[in-house]
């Protein structure tokens, strides 16, 4: 309970000092779109030279990227947590931190929040209405607590990778560009994991699970009932990754000594 | 001229104390090529030839056009915002060089040693990854060489473009950001401007962006043929003495009407 309360003081307070800068906001918010923009342009662009990739069809693919997108937003809201080396190890903040009465994950999740990034959560529902739209999906009443459900669970696939890494931190001094790389490899989730070979696809499954946060729960939607294991799999890879990277990062900050002053 | 060759110099000296911080900027590259090789073999399938390219013309094309990003790239827009935030400018102003061509020249220091640690090294990598047609032509080389001199000049005056607009807006991050990834686009980095439908390449033609990355990579594939090759470089060149024009007048009216706010 004391953790829901702290959440919404500080996301109020966060308001607050965002809305103090408001053309930044709408700046960033606006240099998110045009980003996301891109990449639905290069989609558009690539499919008006082919019809089907690997068995996928342009408004399917837009769908799973519209699909990646809403987990996406989620994790950048919350877990933006790229530059955690720097800023609390390397400084010393971690001190701080630690001094602190709640999980000390929790209280720089708080300190970290960009609430803006969620305004992707409304992006990528747009996109996937327009795709579902295009496609004539159907849905039935429980789809919108299942999309509730497979989200969650890309989120914390996404959230996992991150805080693994950032608990790297505690051990060894500089894996800062480990974290940029994982931005890069998470892209990989975007498009259907059929289109790379075996050894990337069994990457994205059980190691670094990205395909969890795009193509598989998409599937569900678009009824590819061959990918339906996959598809609901995605809350229980999401728990299990995210159960072990807390269970790393405490113990990791039981390793932690401390930057001197 | 001799500051000047100095800047470079002090750049690439000082690049140089943080190479390990390329190597893994080479995987990172790297793991984007992948990405867009699968996506492309995928997009191929069964057909030959798209746009008159083949797939291997465009998996050469997909890393060529990265690695030379990592030549002409640089951040001198953000270094510009962040001295005109902080006062800094000032005291440029008053030294005895010209500030942005002083720029430039850090920027190319940058470029020299982003392309012998990163884009050089970086190739051989890709190189043993992917298949990637290079070709034989001595020419070829000549002209890439050529146009990639230009793609940086290009990039480096849009830079100093929206360095400058910091003195009129402030606080442009925002806008340095969105220029990145248009540019990603519009340059032809993520996939050749001949992809693009007809009525877009129509604009495309009257935009500077094609001459960053588009040029350089389809030179370096040869699927450029003939003519097409010179008049993409005279389009580089042509867009590299445009460009002057806007930066010129910004940098004056910014001069004038300075407001420093602490230093």
């Amino acid at each position: 309970m004391k953790y829901v309360q702290l959440f919404f003081q500080y996301a109020a307070q966060y308001m607050k000092t965002r809305l103090t800068y408001r053309t930044d906001m709408v700046v960033e918010i606006f240099s998110d779109l045009m980003s996301q923009a891109v990449n639905f342009v290069f989609i558009l662009l690539v499919f008006g030279h082919t019809t089907m990739i690997s068995g996928w069809s342009r408004e399917e693919i837009i769908f799973i990227y519209g699909f990646f997108l809403v987990p996406f937003a989620i994790f950048g809201a919350f877990f933006n947590i790229w530059d955690f080396n720097d800023r609390y190890i390397v400084k010393g903040e971690m001190d701080r931190i630690l001094t602190r009465p709640i999980h000390s994950l929790f209280q720089i999740v708080l300190e970290r929040m960009e609430l803006e990034s969620l305004f992707g959560v409304i992006t990528g529902i747009a996109v996937m209405l327009y795709a579902g739209s295009l496609l004539d999906l159907s849905m039935a009443w429980y789809d919108p607590f299942i999309f509730v459900l497979l989200v969650l669970g890309g989120t914390l696939v996404y959230a996992s990778i991150f805080v693994l890494i950032a608990s790297i931190s505690f051990w060894s001094d500089s894996p800062t560009s480990i974290m940029p790389m994982m931005y890069n490899i998470g892209n990989y989730g975007r498009y259907p994991v059929n289109i790379y070979n075996n050894v990337i696809r069994f990457v994205l499954t059980w190691i670094l699970p990205f395909a969890f946060v795009g193509v598989y729960p998409a599937a569900y939607f678009l009824g590819r009932e061959d990918w339906y294991t996959y598809a609901f799999l995605t809350p229980v890879v999401g728990l299990v990754f995210f159960t072990f990277s807390i269970f790393m990062w405490n113990v990791g900050v039981t390793k932690y000594r401390g930057a001197g002053n | 001229m001799g500051k000047y060759i100095e800047m470079i110099r002090i750049r690439f000296l000082m690049m140089l104390a943080y190479r390990t911080n390329y190597y893994s900027g080479i995987l990172i590259y790297s793991i984007n090529i992948g990405a867009y090789y699968f996506l492309w073999n995928a997009i191929y399938g069964d057909k030959g030839s798209i746009e008159g390219m083949s797939a291997l013309q465009m998996t050469s094309y997909i890393s060529i056009a990265w690695m030379a990003r990592a030549f002409y790239f640089n951040n001198i827009d953000r270094e510009i915002a962040q001295e005109i935030k902080e006062g800094k400018v000032a005291i440029e102003f008053i030294r005895p060089y010209n500030y942005l061509l002083m720029k430039t020249m850090q920027g190319l220091g940058e470029g020299i040693f982003r392309l012998s640690f990163f884009s050089v090294p970086g190739m051989v990598v890709v190189m043993f990854i992917f298949p990637i047609a290079f070709s034989t032509n001595p020419a070829t080389w000549l002209l890439f060489a050529l146009a990639l001199v230009f793609s940086f000049l290009i990039n480096m005056q849009i830079n100093l473009l929206t360095g400058i607009l910091t003195f009129f807006f402030y606080n442009n991050m925002g806008l340095i950001r969105a220029k990145r990834v248009v540019i990603d686009l519009f340059s032809g980095l993520l996939l050749p401007i001949s992809f693009f439908p007809g009525w877009a390449q129509k604009i495309m033609d009257f935009l500077p962006f094609q001459g960053i990355s588009y040029v350089p990579s389809m030179i370096f594939t040869e699927s450029f043929s003939g003519s097409e090759v010179i008049n993409a470089v005279l389009f580089q060149v042509v867009w590299v003495l445009i460009l002057i024009l806007p930066i010129q007048i910004l940098w004056l009216i910014a001069r004038k009407q300075l407001v420093v706010q602490g230093g």
